[in-house]
């Protein structure tokens, strides 16, 4: 025997690891038995080999890595005696998943053992089989288990039953195979295999249509006949729990009574005698009633219209939802969820209870009951309840004021009535926890201010008082720093009083005192800090007698640490100083920001815009050349690693702006139209809609006569009037970078001629459930790369969710991979998955291409994998 | 379905786990960190249930253990607590009055109990005296197996001096 293992015992080991004071204590003792073991494996010790298992197990309990113990499960596991093949087991199914591959080493043991004549070690390989087993394995193992199912001793049948559902989930063409099996478990008298029975055809009706349609016609009455029965029966001590008999039983026949009844009227006919005698008869004084109370009116929801059960069962939730017992109310929140989609009105009728559960001391409850709340929301009851929830957020905590917040903005943009109701309960959002409102979530605000013109004054006046009475709020300061900045005016003026209004007095300096107090706010970030300099800048033109002080804040950034803060505030200091004459024109108000544009792109319409223009601007020679257009510089703020994406809100919709009038902008640079002056140049790089396209980029380029006194750079504004004019020559001739700016906006047509030859698409690979299309093309000069836009389309009627394509290449190619357009494909090719790649074929001419793909993806939260190889590429790739 | 079952000690020390669905080891010990995390740090009078990932775990404390089981949106919580209740009560007629110790020294047993109960994440037995029944019998045959064993080394032992 090996020195090492000088046989601690199992219990010994457990109790020197347990009387370790310090975790380095507890490491140094695993270390020493893991070289035991080591050395006993190493020596083939086959006295010690379960004990040193069971030590494994423990130790792999406690978080360490036992990988080298895996082969010894085999070998107990292929030893002949019960107590080896026991722990073998446990071992098995402990140590390994189903994703290593030494796992089908086990699958010859196991059908051994599925055949041996021991029942007890027929239930273990049943056992660690269907816990464990993989697809090839239920592959190869159905049949085994198919035959236990019908094994004399009732305990294998149950084990059998239950095995049999992990093969079918893991694969679904098998169930046909199970059907009639699982039909005759019906008709047994054990509980055990009756109960592992009827969760058989529970997930057998859920894989396959033609089982369900089989259960439905088959089997319906008999199991109605046995709910009956077990609710009728007398006391069975055995089974008893809480005065019912087998409430596990009642539960699961209920489950599957409810899938056969779904969209069957005959069926769930025949079932509501039987379920109006369960909700009656069983006592809810005991959490085995409330358990199969629960499940009966799920049943009683999802089954065929019955009016009267309906009743019966919103009648047990509303019971649920006032009884004292957190658990109870849990569930009842849970079942009203989907209570709600059959009959609203009833659900309703709860609402002031489930407006209470939203200030619950529970967590768990808290969030169940808001997201009810957020189902129950119609336009007819917006108002009050948004008020009850806003009321909510004020009491709630930290960790609730994120998940509250966001719901109730969703809310509250999706069925405002009226925009000073938005406005209005934005606004409080903003007060109370505007720190937990996203980015989205008040750009969207800021384009509805921008919209109302008739709320200009109200809104501005609202966010200032509120600004003065709070500052902490974040998201608050910006909207309100970026509505004084471009209506300050009306703010100070009075303009556009509402009657709802109090008038107050706000003088000129009192608006530039606030955005000073925003900048030199402690918590202000770079984001605020920056949208109120350019407010600042704004406010200079509209308040001529402050334009001093305004200079004063400005030029107090200069030496600030953050680069962009410096540089706003020394161009913003040359406009001030240099040019007087441009400046009011160039700090015009904003053109009224387009909803569409900005709603589209929320929804992710053009979603390569911002990621596109990201990358390639930070390339950009960032310099002095823009003392003027400030907005413009936003676009290449982009860029600043340290600043969220759309930065601040001049530039992120002047991007949008820029977008949209991209196309008609034609004449070549250069050419025509007489010599404006710079200001206008920069008034259409500002609100470009509100000027003809031509002129803009006409202009854009005596830009540069205009600033050329500042010593701008040349090349940077070439690039800027590029951006302008979408023209051919204009376009090739500006730097790369720009190219790709424009291609984020819109599609560049010649693009595609550039391309080398054009090839057909072809597709890849298709199943019954899902087609792959390559679109195929080449970069010119670069034969010996592909690039493959791959499409995947969903021919199921299922979504899939968590998409996954994966591909692998032989030696000779080289692969990437762009990341997907979406990881969700919507269901029967109502949309698709793009993704580009790149193959780079270093034995071009030599080798065509080939390639293996692996696509993974969940239906219901189901895994599913198909896998294939494409090999009809065109021949010259 | 359940896809795992994890005792935990109030210290946070993890006394059993059983997986029924694929995770892998990392998973997993950011699934015991996690929920470890959520469960030990709620009230005593809060519900047994927390939403976690799309799914929800089920918890019940039980003395010094939590017992906590994972299951889809779609169960029903109320019976999984039940079940937990079910295997509490199995432990405690194996064990007689069961302790954490118990579990501690005898963790292969309590997973051969579990084994007994639930397969595939789903419930395989509603009586417990069958469960107790089953598990005497296969411990009566380790038992046989190893009085064989030593009286054949005894034999052997006889044999060879």
């Amino acid at each position: 025997m090996n020195p090492f293992s000088s046989g601690t015992r199992l219990r010994d080991m457990i109790r020197a690891i347990r009387s370790c004071k310090t975790a380095a204590e507890e490491r140094a003792v695993v270390r020493k038995e893991c070289a035991a073991i080591r050395a006993a494996i190493s020596e083939n010790d086959q006295d010690y080999r379960h004990r040193n298992l069971a030590k494994l197990m423990f130790i792999h309990m406690l978080g360490y890595p036992t990988h080298f113990g895996q082969m010894e499960c085999l070998k107990l596991i292929a030893s002949s005696g019960f107590p080896e093949k026991r722990i073998g087991y446990l071992g098995l199914m402990l140590l390994l998943d189903e994703r290593q591959e030494v796992l089908m080493l086990v699958t010859n043991s196991l059908k051994q053992d599925l055949n041996h004549s021991n029942q007890y070690i027929i239930g273990l390989a049943l056992c660690a089989l269907g816990n464990i087993c993989s697809a090839e394995m239920a592959r190869d193992l159905a049949p085994e288990v198919e035959k236990l199912l019908q094994f004399r001793d009732p305990n294998i049948r149950k084990k059998a039953a239950l095995c049999s559902i992990r093969i079918i989930k893991k694969v679904p063409d098998l169930a046909e195979n199970f059907i009639n099996p699982a039909a005759s478990l019906l008709r047994e008298k054990h509980h055990g295999v009756l109960i592992t029975g009827v969760q058989l055809c529970t997930d057998l009706c859920k894989v396959s249509s033609e089982a369900l349609e089989y259960f439905r016609e088959k089997c319906t009455e008999g199991l109605v006949k046995t709910l009956k029965d077990m609710a009728n029966s007398p006391y069975a001590p055995e089974y008893d729990i809480a005065g019912i008999t087998d409430p596990f039983l009642h539960i699961r026949l209920l489950k599957l009574l409810r899938i056969l009844g779904q969209g069957d009227a005959d069926a769930s006919d025949c079932m509501n005698d039987i379920l109006a005698q369960v909700a009656t008869k069983i006592e809810s004084n005991k959490n085995a009633g409330n358990a199969i109370l629960y499940e009966c009116v799920g049943t009683i929801m999802s089954i065929e219209d019955n009016g009267g059960l309906r009743v019966l069962a919103i009648n047990i939730l509303g019971r649920f939802l006032s009884n004292r017992d957190n658990n109870i109310r849990y569930v009842a929140l849970n079942m009203l969820m989907k209570a709600i989609t059959v009959d609203a009105q009833a659900v309703q009728r709860h609402r002031a209870t489930i407006l209470e559960c939203v200030k619950d001391s529970d967590a768990s409850i808290r969030k169940k009951a808001l997201d009810l709340v957020y189902l129950l929301v119609n336009e007819s009851n917006v108002k009050p309840l948004t008020k009850e929830l806003i009321e909510s957020l004020e009491a709630s905590d930290q960790e609730f004021k994120g998940v509250l917040t966001a719901k109730i903005c969703s809310l509250v943009e999706k069925f405002s009535p009226e925009k000073i109701w938005y406005i209005d309960q934005m606004l409080k959002v903003l007060s109370e926890a505007g720190n937990f409102v996203k980015d989205e979530v008040w750009h969207a605000l800021i384009v509805v201010i921008s919209n109302a013109s008739d709320l200009h004054g109200y809104s501005v006046r609202a966010l200032y008082r509120a600004f003065q009475t709070s500052t902490e709020q974040e998201t608050l300061v910006r909207v309100a720093v970026w509505c004084i900045g471009e209506y300050g005016d009306m703010l100070v003026n009075n303009v556009g009083m509402l009657d709802i209004e109090e008038p107050i007095t706000v003088t000129e300096s009192d608006a530039v005192d606030a955005l000073e107090v925003s900048i030199k706010r402690l918590n202000s970030d770079l984001t605020t800090k920056a949208m109120a300099l350019i407010a600042l800048l704004k406010l200079s033109s509209r308040f001529p007698s402050c334009s001093e002080r305004i200079k004063d804040i400005i030029l107090q950034n200069k030496r600030s640490f953050v680069l962009e803060l410096q540089q706003r505030s020394i161009e913003f200091n040359c406009i001030l100083q240099k040019h007087q004459n441009i400046r009011s024109a160039l700090v015009e108000r904003m053109p009224v920001l387009d909803e569409a544009t900005f709603s589209g792109r929320r929804a992710g319409s053009l979603p390569t815009s911002v990621s596109t223009s990201t990358g390639t601007a930070r390339n950009l020679p960032n310099g002095i050349a823009k003392p003027a257009a400030a907005p413009v510089a936003d676009l290449l703020d982009l860029s600043s690693d340290d600043a969220p994406a759309p930065n601040s809100s001049g530039g992120d919709f002047l991007q949008d702006l820029l977008g949209v009038d991209l196309s008609p902008a034609s004449a070549p640079p250069g050419t025509s139209q007489p010599p404006k002056a710079g200001t206008d140049v920069l008034l259409d790089l500002l609100s470009i809609g509100t000027s003809p396209p031509a002129q803009s980029s006409s202009s854009a380029s005596n830009i540069l006569s205009s600033i050329q006194d500042d010593k701008t750079s040349l090349v940077n504004l070439n690039g800027l009037a590029s951006l302008t004019s979408l023209s051919p020559n204009a376009t090739s001739a500006s730097p790369a970078p720009m190219m790709d700016l424009l291609d984020g906006f819109g599609p560049s047509p010649q693009k595609k001629e550039e391309n080398g030859p054009a090839y057909p698409s072809l597709v890849a690979y298709e199943s019954s459930t899902l087609r792959m299309t390559f679109n195929i093309s080449k970069q010119p000069g670069n034969p010996q790369t592909t690039l493959i836009q791959a499409i995947f389309t969903n021919l199921s009627p299922n979504v899939y969710n968590d998409f996954l394509f994966q591909a692998a290449v032989p030696k000779f190619l080289q692969l990437h991979l762009d990341p997907a357009s979406s990881n969700t494909l919507p269901a029967s090719g109502n949309g698709s998955i793009i993704q580009s790649m790149k193959v780079t074929n270093s034995q071009h001419g030599k080798k065509s291409l080939v390639m293996r793909i692996r696509i993974a993806y969940k239906i219901n939260s189901k895994d599913v994998l198909e896998e294939g190889q494409v090999s009809n590429f065109p021949r010259d790739l | 379905m359940i896809h795992f079952v994890l005792l935990i000690s109030r210290q946070g020390k993890v006394r059993l786990t059983k997986w029924y669905s694929p995770y892998s080891q990392k998973e997993r010990t950011k699934v015991i960190r996690e929920l470890g995390g959520v469960i030990l740090n709620r009230g005593p009078k809060l519900c047994n249930f927390v939403d976690w990932r799309g799914f929800k775990v089920v918890y019940k404390r039980y003395a010094s253990l939590y017992f906590c089981m994972c299951i889809d949106q779609d169960d029903n919580e109320l019976e999984v607590l039940e079940i937990i209740h079910h295997f509490v009560e199995i432990l405690d007629r194996y064990f007689g009055s069961v302790c954490e110790l118990d579990l501690i020294f005898n963790f292969h047993k309590a997973y051969y109990i579990l084994d007994e109960l639930l397969l595939a994440g789903e419930l395989q037995e509603s009586s417990k005296k069958t469960v107790a029944r089953l598990i005497a019998a296969q411990d009566s045959l380790v038992e046989t197996a190893k009085e064989q064993a030593s009286s054949i080394s005894n034999i052997i032992a006889q044999a060879t001096k």
